[in-house]
């Protein structure tokens, strides 16, 4: 998971961890990932909050759904690669009418250089809105966290399925 | 407790021949002890009839994989209650790595009662897996939960009960039964109304 990467600042991202924390988010849920190593870390040393590592991501979909059963707000930290084990997944948050939130570290995007991940990569935002996901693209820091403040009330006033999607722009294409 | 357990069920042969409609209410007892999650196809029509689709359940009717990291999310939320995932053999092989997942955090109140018949009831009594050789008890205690147990003849059914509301941490039931039908009941198969009573239940208290 030690990957550099081309663009440096990480600031904003310890502003999208305040802005969740602010927003009442209390279960993060991720499978390691470089791009979100900063959110993952910093839920990892907040003691109010459940950091769940996962085996695979379509288990986050399901926590989120159970932390709402019980009046608790989620979120998914996923790569674009994790969309795709999903999509069954999600018509539970669908059918049922859930708030689900999930800010997804995208490859097979700008500048990407392995050709595995373009399969995914170019699918997440259609797959996503097949499945009533509404997509919010960052490419800038401050559109990062324009994204996430909107996804927020989105999420949690009106009870709709967003996901983020930082782009390779923001976070920079992993060097090989 | 849970070594004894473990050391117990490991060495008996599998049985499948409880019948579900009695060894399952008679294994939870009773149900308002428990914030439920049910799995779908069998295991929700079992929870439907013990419970009279009252609103400590929630019973999926599809997301296959799903139940027991939604009774994860569920114990994580409310550390006051005590949450019981029941869920089937095909449904818990779906998405087995869970087991992994739940076995870090390990939260005491969560239970999760697997109900084997070793076949794919729903879509024609197929075997599955676990009647081929795969035993989940012994899959939850490689996963790394440490509170596991094995329930497949009547004379076990009173501990079981028990052990399904220890707090150490959380716990494993595999229940194994005959491929006798689950009860006929007329299930909630709109997750969002299940959804909104299961909340609006909750928030009350």
């Amino acid at each position: 998971m030690n990957e550099q990467h081309v663009a440096a600042p990480t600031k904003w991202q310890d502003e999208v961890f305040d802005l969740l924390r602010r927003g009442g988010v209390t279960q993060f849920a991720y499978v390691p990932d470089a791009g979100h190593i900063i959110l993952i870390d910093r839920s990892l040393a907040d003691p109010d909050v459940h950091s769940i590592a996962l085996t695979t991501e379509e288990e986050g979909v399901a926590l989120i759904a159970g932390a709402d059963l019980g009046g608790a707000r989620g979120v998914l930290l996923m790569q674009s690669s994790g969309v795709g084990n999903c999509i069954n997944m999600l018509s539970l948050i669908n059918a049922g009418r859930f708030p689900f939130l999930t800010l997804v570290s995208m490859r097979g995007d700008f500048g990407e250089g392995n050709p595995w991940q373009y399969t995914m990569g170019q699918a997440v935002a259609p797959v996503l809105q097949a499945v009533g996901v509404t997509c919010l693209r960052a490419e800038t820091p401050d559109e990062a966290l324009a994204a996430v403040s909107a996804a927020l009330t989105m999420v949690f006033q009106a009870g709709q399925a967003v996901a983020v999607l930082f782009t390779q722009k923001l976070l920079g294409a992993k060097r090989f | 407790m849970s070594s004894s357990a473990n050391d117990n069920s490991a060495s008996e042969a599998p049985v499948f021949a409880l019948d579900r409609r009695e060894a399952l209410p008679a294994l939870i007892g009773r149900h308002e002890d428990f914030l439920i999650v049910a799995g779908l196809a069998g295991t929700a029509r079992d929870i439907a009839a013990l419970t009279e689709n009252a609103a400590n359940g929630f019973a999926m009717g599809g997301a296959m994989g799903g139940a027991c990291m939604i009774g994860l999310g569920l114990a994580l939320a409310r550390r006051d209650r005590r949450v019981l995932v029941v869920t089937g053999d095909g449904e818990l092989l779906m998405n087995v790595g869970a087991l992994a997942t739940i076995a870090l955090p390990n939260p005491p109140n969560l239970s999760i009662i697997c109900v084997d018949n070793g076949h794919y009831g729903e879509t024609g009594y197929q075997k599955s897996h676990t009647s081929l050789g795969t035993d989940l008890e012994k899959m939850a205690q490689g996963a790394g939960i440490k509170l596991t147990r094995t329930v497949q003849n009547a004379a076990d059914i009173p501990a079981g009960s028990q052990f399904l509301r220890q707090g150490n941490g959380t716990v494993f039931l595999l229940l194994r039964v005959d491929t006798g039908e689950p009860p006929v009941y007329k299930r909630i198969w709109d997750p969002a109304v299940s959804r909104a009573q299961f909340r609006a239940a909750l928030a009350a208290k």
